[in-house]
């Protein structure tokens, strides 16, 4: 498997080729974040090996900072487990999403797309894989390409990214002018529309009425179940 | 070196990070979906997007409170950027400038 994976790559140089276009802007997304994690790492006492071997089992921007802080503070392991379960338990969402285009992959590959399924990675991959122009291993090419940029970010960021000036060039912004337009890629008809307005409204409210970020899927399944009930009750 | 209590903490949140992302594609893909939950799946890409966007532009601090802020202002252009154009690293590039440029205004 490990082998076949590059051949298939200059047999078909589409997929890689296509693969890296969708996912660059995710990729330059991560750049200051990463950075950004790694000097805080640094700071918090953790070394480049340490800060790196935590970005490639987890993978995860925001359970990461929350792990630095809580660790800085003294936490017990258990209580930065379970609060990194909480903060990612949006995924199981987005994976239930993405599930419906893996009829036909094989376990193996399934798995390995499974790793790489963050909130930015999901944006990119689903709306092209509902319209039919996507693939498993484009969308591994999207995933795998991220999770590296945030690996080596994340370990600069704890080599040497107190000398990155804070700020330069706008690129805090990256992500979310990404999220902007991928969110335009989604309102495809009225009710995508009302469903994320829904979503918008629920969020902030629930966002300044509960602490950590359960905000998010709690909006996401109210908004997506007043669309579902919206859309049926038209019909 | 790594120690054995920060390997116990990275290993136990690589593994609740890994099961949410994995068991729903494990198990969801390999079955027949019903067609409502198909359509509610399909409604959750903007419900997601909006929740983890818009809350990113409005609020900000521990315990959040509601600000108007740089962020919003330059998402306004930007999103009209987006809808004329459709293009996604055009998007990215014209909101760091829009929020670079803003950063200027003293």
């Amino acid at each position: 498997m490990k082998k076949k994976l590059p051949q298939q790559s200059l047999e078909n140089p589409p997929v890689l080729q296509d693969g890296l276009i969708a996912g660059w802007p995710i990729c330059l997304g991560y750049v200051p974040i990463g950075l950004a994690f790694g000097v805080l790492a640094q700071k918090a006492g953790l070394n480049p090996l340490e800060i790196g071997l935590m970005s490639i089992l987890v993978f995860a921007g925001s359970s990461q900072f929350i792990a630095v802080s809580m660790l800085s503070a003294g936490a017990s392991t258990l209580a930065i487990v379970m609060t990194t379960f909480m903060v990612n338990l949006r995924h199981v969402l987005m994976s239930s999403s993405l599930a419906v285009f893996l009829e036909n992959v094989s376990r193996a590959k399934v798995s390995l797309m499974a790793y790489g399924v963050t909130d930015e990675s999901f944006a990119v991959n689903h709306p092209r894989w509902s319209q039919g122009r996507w693939d498993i291993d484009r969308a591994l090419v999207v995933n795998h390409s991220a999770n590296l940029a945030w690996i080596i970010s994340t370990v600069l960021g704890g080599v040497g990214g107190q000398f990155i000036p804070a700020g330069a060039l706008g690129i805090d912004y990256a992500l979310i002018a990404m999220f902007i337009c991928l969110l335009i890629f989604q309102l495809k008809s009225r009710i995508y529309v009302i469903t994320a307005i829904i979503a918008g409204v629920a969020a902030v409210v629930l966002a300044l009425v509960i602490p950590g970020n359960s905000y998010i899927i709690l909006a996401a399944i109210i908004a997506a179940t007043i669309g579902l009930v919206a859309k049926r009750y038209a019909q | 070196m790594i120690s054995h209590d920060y390997l116990t903490v990275v290993v136990g949140m690589g593994l609740v990070t890994f099961l949410p992302r994995w068991a729903p594609l494990f198990f969801l893909s390999q079955r027949k979906l019903p067609l409502w939950f198909i359509e509610w799946l399909d409604l959750i890409p903007a419900a997601i997007l909006s929740a983890l966007l818009i809350p990113a532009l409005v609020t900000t601090g521990e315990p959040r409170e509601l600000v108007l802020k740089t962020e919003l202002w330059v998402a306004l252009p930007t999103f009209l950027f987006a809808v004329k154009t459709k293009s996604l690293g055009g998007t990215v590039v014209v909101g760091m400038l829009l929020f670079w440029l803003a950063g200027k205004i003293p």
